[in-house]
């Protein structure tokens, strides 16, 4: 825990960005450790996998569009400060009014809690209590976060290749001379001459990618579901892409490819809810999905967690292409010159 | 108990850091940096709010008959924190190619600079 306010200050006083970066990573992970000793495995998964990882692989293809030095000589910045320790006080304070770390009996546990324990495992038949709250009782909610999920893709895309277009459009000599030598750091992509990434990466690849289906199809039972598979799975892209190079990625799998998928992850998803209204139930009622409520359960939370999954695992990959894609022109340039 | 609230607190330090990081610096991608950290802050509010003393992960497991039931945390905020983690890595990318888009219109990040150059126009 102190370990955490240690890396989280490292990250305030760093200089450089990609250190920062880098600190920021440690402290997901971090993080991820301690959600495993509060019991939340599946959060800790999806901690490890999103914060340490493609959030990472994020910041750093920012980076090295815009550069990773900080402007030196930060001023001190004292009504900042002030509003800060306010905010910290107030909040003191209400820890005092909180109910003890780890009681039994806290409003928390109270409430809805004991029914998804008690009884989820007889109405769904599906072991993980947080799958089957995730995709059957709270499946209104997961839909929404998808649906965010998708247009937060939409919106990058639009962002960033709406900006290629307008390049091409524009003098080339526009581009800033001294940014040049940051971006240098983005034409090692797909480097030839690595052997030894290159070798671990195809023995990795193949059991991250059986990983994922693991998690995916195993939610059920264990920690895992669709959120975390469609993340490992576009990490294993990712990685590819990493070392082997954006444009034999994308021969495996087009941008075209990922925006389908973008789209047909979410349409599954709501697919399924119609498909339970068309039977007779309500959106998203998973009882009149097959014979019996409880195996109904399953083949709507298997069918909703691959939507989730391809959704989740299209977006990042397609959020990943944009930012790498408009990096793309810039590495062509010494060749042009 | 003294460190009843132990976490409580450490997700205040951690919020305090990261508002402080998003208010005092002007880089657009230190911002984003601190506001990714306040977030992570609040995934551990709740996540320490589900904890039971003495539970155990909320996935089925058989218990002995006769043994003494088995207790586990409350799995609420473990769905909510889930999701709120994907959805703000998605948010973070969003703001992160808004960041890529500012540079290339108005060639810096810095938000004092682009300040200025509004001014100037």
């Amino acid at each position: 825990m102190l370990l955490l306010i240690a890396g989280a200050l490292t990250v305030l006083t760093v200089r450089n960005l990609f250190v920062a970066t880098m600190m920021l990573g440690i402290v997901s992970f971090l993080m991820a450790l301690i959600f495993v000793s509060l019991d939340a495995v599946d959060v800790a998964f999806t901690e490890a996998a999103v914060g340490a990882g493609i959030s990472t692989v994020l910041y750093i293809g920012t980076l090295a569009l815009v550069g990773a030095q900080e402007k030196p000589g930060i001023k001190f910045a004292a009504g900042p400060l002030v509003t800060c320790l306010a905010v910290g006080a107030v909040l003191f304070y209400a820890t005092n009014q909180m109910p003890p770390y780890g009681n039994a009996d806290n409003p928390i546990h109270t409430h809805v809690a004991p029914r998804y324990i008690d009884v989820s495992p007889i109405e769904i038949g599906v072991p993980n209590m947080v799958t089957s709250v995730l995709s059957s009782y709270r499946g209104y909610d997961t839909f929404g976060e998808t649906t965010v999920v998708f247009t937060a893709a939409i919106g990058v895309l639009l962002i960033l290749s709406q900006l290629r277009r307008r390049k091409e459009d524009e003098d080339e000599d526009a581009e800033k001379p001294a940014r040049k030598g940051l971006r240098v750091s983005l034409t090692g992509l797909g480097s030839q001459h690595d052997l030894v990434p290159h070798v671990v990466a195809k023995l990795l690849i193949p059991f991250i990618f059986v990983f994922a289906l693991y998690v995916q199809f195993h939610g059920d039972y264990g920690p895992g579901g669709g959120f975390q598979a469609g993340v490992i799975f576009a990490a294993g892209f990712i990685l590819y892409a990493l070392i082997f190079g954006l444009q034999y990625t994308q021969k495996v799998l087009s941008s075209t490819v990922v925006l389908y998928l973008l789209a047909a992850g979410v349409l599954l998803y709501g697919g399924v809810g119609i498909a339970g209204i068309l039977l007779g139930g309500n959106f998203l009622d998973y009882n009149v999905l097959s014979e019996n409520a409880v195996s109904g359960q399953h083949l709507g939370i298997l069918l909703i967690e691959f939507g989730v999954g391809t959704t989740v695992a299209a977006a990042m990959l397609a959020i990943f292409y944009a930012f790498a894609g408009r990096a793309e022109p810039v590495t062509k340039m010494p060749d042009q010159e | 108990m003294f460190f009843d609230q132990f976490n409580y607190w450490i997700f205040i330090v951690l919020l305090m850091i990261g508002l402080y990081t998003v208010m005092s610096r002007t880089n657009l991608v230190k911002k984003m940096i601190g506001l990714s950290m306040f977030q992570t802050s609040v995934f551990l509010f709740y996540i320490s709010m589900g904890k039971i003393t003495g539970g155990t992960a909320p996935i089925v497991v058989e218990t002995a008959i006769g043994a003494p039931e088995t207790v586990y945390s409350n799995p609420l905020p473990h769905v909510l924190i889930l999701t709120a983690i994907v959805v703000g890595v998605a948010t973070t990318a969003l703001g992160l190619s808004l960041v890529v888009r500012i540079n290339e219109t108005f060639g810096t990040i810095n938000e004092d600079e682009i300040l200025e150059m509004e001014d100037d126009t």
